[in-house]
């Protein structure tokens, strides 16, 4: 298929999308473009809404009681939000990596063959958990051991499995919630190292809280900002363009502002 | 194994597709939810299913039956008052003494007096209290605390002899306040457990700040925990009244099951459910409703204490 | 500034007024009374359940299937526990499943819905209905026009643990963090997946300890069974018809002057109150070891 060849197609596209919670609007106006087999990056202050536009790429945030999207968002081209689509279809195309590193209390080698395990994939489990193992950089660290419980694992060895767990069912994006803010600065810099090796064959959306990480790793970056609306925050892309652009020479004040650690 | 993930994009599908995973997805999601609600409904079909067993003596007798006294199977003619009288006095007993005890337990289990290695058994020792089978408190206490307190209830009973609660013939053993006592022990666990869970659920600080200010560990406790654990009490008090006014065997063994009223707690009476337990088993078809009618009467006096204290909680605890 | 006072600096308890002190200490005193008298009566009755029990707790007693006729000693209560094991079968299969699942849905797809909320009021409200309300129950649907039967006996009992069963399984399902649920939903398993593969698996020790304790609890009722199960002097295997369960024997044998089936009683007594006891035991065990 031609998306394949090009370089930089897009997979996804983002029109004007708002995201509610019940009756209140959380982030408004969103507009980007996520190229193939690139890191973007979202940052911004707390409360700016990164978290949940990134939940709204894989539908995490249909889990949310009263959680509402509006606007287009497209995956490939299709649209992620019509009603003939599977949630459950989007997760297993679409991995996530969350905040905390969250191993299920299970051993190391079930961690990883839990996906391809519940979705029947017809593989070799034995040469899948080592593939993603290696790929997560986490191989020659369990590998004597992949019998020991997952949760035994240090916090930067939890993250790494919790990639490896994405990567076994095969898919195309990764989307990390601030993967690195609960690990030490040396874990941080492996799973920085990792990103960078996976972007060869993944596409990446990364939140982060964490400046100097968004300019290290990502190709693209998202500035949000927040604004106060009556009693509540709402947030809303205030900028997105490659990185050196939004950290060298940003459009926006805002943004300027932001980067130059002027904000707040 | 090379990289895969180049290929898989060719083959995007994420739409809905109607395979097993999916089918089994949604009638699991629903299989439960059709169970909950079932479970919804239990309660309705209990209060259903015994008042139209009930029916027929609730037409024969209708309310005169909760204020005329005769019990005679042979003539069909019943009414409960006797055991009303002593559902409420044996409950009533239990509260009195479990009250305090229970209170004064939750505070003692809370309030940092006793090191752990003291409090855990004795939160383990009260667990067990709830766990044993009433059968057999029954069965200890017609053959251990019946002669044990004999000699106490006459004596009481003679010196007293003025106090129309303490009055009558020298007591045999089995009576209202003997059930009442053996309840108390028995309830004392509801107390306990729910007051100790709203002492713990109070703001740290609450108690902090009267400390600070210079109160005794005793006034902190009078003037702000228990006021602030009010309604966390106030439900555990009425939760064990429930349980005491169904508790059957302890009643059906010890409580004497006299079919009059005597004043006297220290003389036989019944309560409702002893009257139940003793004479279900070989009763005609009218007796039969006019015991469902006795249970109905039981029933709604427990749901309505239980739905209060129910709604009491949850309104002072946003469970 | 003020100067302090050699007074002021006085921090023993002499500082508080005696009467402060005095109410404190009696009130403390008071609260350790209080404690006794509730443990007290607890160690009394298990040293003569013991004591007592013991006498007639032999193999022929467990094994032998029938009881004495009245004023003869021979004869046991096997039967009777085997009927005791029937009526907690069908109480369980009736309401392990339908209570677990229940409770899963409240937990994991209905939490903070309106129809949970009205569930679990129904269910701690029916929690509150005598144990000898779920026997008139059970009579009236199950006995009336049928006969004694343990199985419907079994049906009370359900009723009875019903909602512990529930309440129990959904305080364990909420101790799951929900980080789990998230990482086995974002892999693209479905609900049905992630509860039976991930969420009920992590509650497994929590909610078998709910429902061994719901169990034991059950097997020392004897209310519910008066008018259900009732009572059968022989051996019965059949569901569909009467059969002898300890509980409601030791009561029938407590109200009859006869020594041997006192003894007998003493005995049922005995082995209902370690029936509970090892169940207590075995739930605090799993309880402490999970909390570390």
């Amino acid at each position: 298929m031609t998306v394949t060849q090009q370089k930089l197609a897009n997979v996804f596209d983002v029109k004007d999308l708002n995201v509610y919670y019940g009756s209140a609007l959380a982030v408004k106006n969103v507009t980007m473009a996520i190229p193939e087999r690139q890191i973007t990056a979202f940052i911004g202050p707390s409360g700016c809404g990164k978290s949940t536009v990134l939940r709204c790429f894989n539908r995490t945030n249909d889990l949310i009681p009263g959680a509402r999207v509006e606007g287009k968002l497209t995956y490939h081209g299709k649209d992620l939000y019509a009603p003939n689509v599977d949630p459950v279809s989007v997760r297993r195309r679409i991995g996530m990596v969350f905040q905390k590193p969250n191993p299920f209390p299970k051993t190391i080698y079930d961690n990883v063959a839990y996906g391809p395990r519940v979705l029947g994939m017809k593989v070799n489990l034995d040469e899948v958990v080592e593939t993603c193992l290696k790929k997560a950089a986490l191989w020659d660290e369990v590998k004597d051991k992949l019998r020991d419980s997952g949760q035994s694992l240090s916090g930067g060895q939890q993250q790494r499995l919790c990639i490896a767990r994405a990567l076994a069912v095969k898919p195309d994006v990764i989307l990390m919630d601030e993967p690195c803010s609960a690990l030490d600065p040396i874990s941080t810099r492996r799973i920085e190292e990792l990103m960078k090796e996976l972007k060869r064959d993944y596409t990446i959306v990364i939140v982060t809280h964490n400046m100097q990480q968004a300019s290290r790793v990502s190709d693209m970056t998202a500035f949000f900002s927040v604004e106060l609306q009556g009693s509540h925050r709402v947030g809303e892309l205030m900028e997105y363009d490659r990185t050196e652009v939004i950290f060298n020479s940003p459009v926006k004040e805002a943004t300027r502002d932001y980067v130059e650690g002027r904000f707040g | 194994m090379t990289a895969t993930t180049t290929d898989t994009t060719t083959d995007v599908v994420i739409e809905k597709q109607m395979n097993a995973s999916r089918f089994l997805d949604i009638g699991f999601v629903r299989a439960t939810l059709g169970l909950a609600v079932l479970a919804g409904i239990v309660l309705f079909l209990v209060i259903e299913e015994t008042v139209k067993a009930a029916w027929p003596a609730i037409q024969q007798y209708g309310l005169a039956f909760l204020w005329t006294t005769r019990w005679n199977p042979v003539e069909d003619i019943y009414g409960v008052l006797p055991q009303i009288y002593g559902t409420f006095m044996t409950t009533l007993v239990a509260l009195i003494f479990a009250i305090p005890l229970g209170i004064g337990t939750a505070i003692f289990l809370t309030e940092d007096f006793a090191p752990r290695w003291v409090r855990t058994p004795i939160a383990f020792a009260i667990e067990l209290i709830v766990a044993i089978p009433s059968v057999v408190l029954g069965l200890w206490g017609i053959f251990v605390l019946v002669p044990a307190v004999r000699p106490v209830f006459r004596w009481l009973n003679e010196t007293m002899q003025w106090f129309p609660l303490f009055g009558g013939p020298p007591p045999r053993g089995p009576s209202i306040l003997l059930v009442g006592l053996i309840l108390s022990i028995m309830i004392c666990p509801i107390i306990i457990s729910i007051t100790r869970s709203t002492f713990e659920s109070l703001p740290r600080n609450l108690r902090d700040g009267a400390l600070a200010l210079g109160a005794t560990r005793w006034e902190t406790i009078l003037t702000v925990m228990i006021p602030a654990g009010l309604s966390g009490i106030v439900s555990s008090i009425m939760l064990a009244m429930g349980r005491a006014l169904g508790e059957t065997m302890v009643s059906a063994m010890l409580v004497g099951n006299a079919n009059r009223i005597n004043i006297s707690l220290m003389q036989p009476g019944s309560t409702i459910t002893a009257l139940i337990a003793s004479q279900f088993g070989e009763a005609g078809r009218l007796q039969v409703s006019a015991l469902m009618y006795a249970g109905v009467v039981l029933m709604v006096v427990a749901l309505l204490i239980n739905i209060l204290a129910e709604l009491i909680i949850r309104k002072f605890q946003n469970v | 500034m003020t100067t302090l006072q050699e007074t002021d600096l006085d921090l023993s308890s002499a500082s508080i007024s005696p009467l402060r002190n005095y109410t404190g200490k009696v009130l403390t005193v008071l609260s350790g009374v209080f404690v006794a008298i509730i443990v007290i009566p607890l160690a009394i009755v298990l040293w003569d359940v013991a004591k007592e029990g013991v006498h007639r707790l032999n193999w022929q007693t467990l094994t032998q299937t029938r009881f004495p006729p009245p004023g003869l000693s021979e004869g046991g209560f096997g039967h009777a526990i085997v009927g005791t094991l029937m009526v907690l079968a069908t109480a369980a299969t009736l309401s392990f499943p339908f209570g677990v699942l229940a409770a899963v849905y409240l937990s994991e797809f209905g939490r903070g819905s309106k129809l949970a909320y009205f569930v679990k009021f129904s269910c701690n409200v029916l929690t509150g209905v005598p144990a000898i309300i779920c026997g008139l129950f059970a009579y009236a649907v199950a006995v009336q026009g049928r006969g004694f039967s343990a199985f419907s006996g079994g049906v009370a009992l359900a009723v009875l643990m019903l909602p512990i069963v529930i309440r129990s399984t959904e305080e364990a399902l909420l101790l799951v963090p929900q980080d789990l649920r998230l990482a086995s939903i974002g892999i693209g398993s479905t609900r049905f997946q992630t509860t039976m593969r991930i969420v009920l698996p992590t509650a497994a020790p929590g909610i078998v300890t709910g429902l061994i304790l719901a169990l034991a609890r059950s097997a020392g009722e004897a209310a519910p069974l008066l008018f259900t199960a009732f009572n059968n002097n022989f051996w019965s295997t059949n569901l569909f018809g009467p059969v002898a369960t300890l509980p409601v024997m030791t009561y029938f044998f407590a109200i009859i002057p006869y020594r041997p089936q006192q003894e007998l009683a003493w005995a049922g007594a005995l082995v209902l109150l370690a029936i509970v006891l090892i169940a207590s035991l075995i739930s605090r065990f799993v309880v402490y070891k999970t909390k570390l």
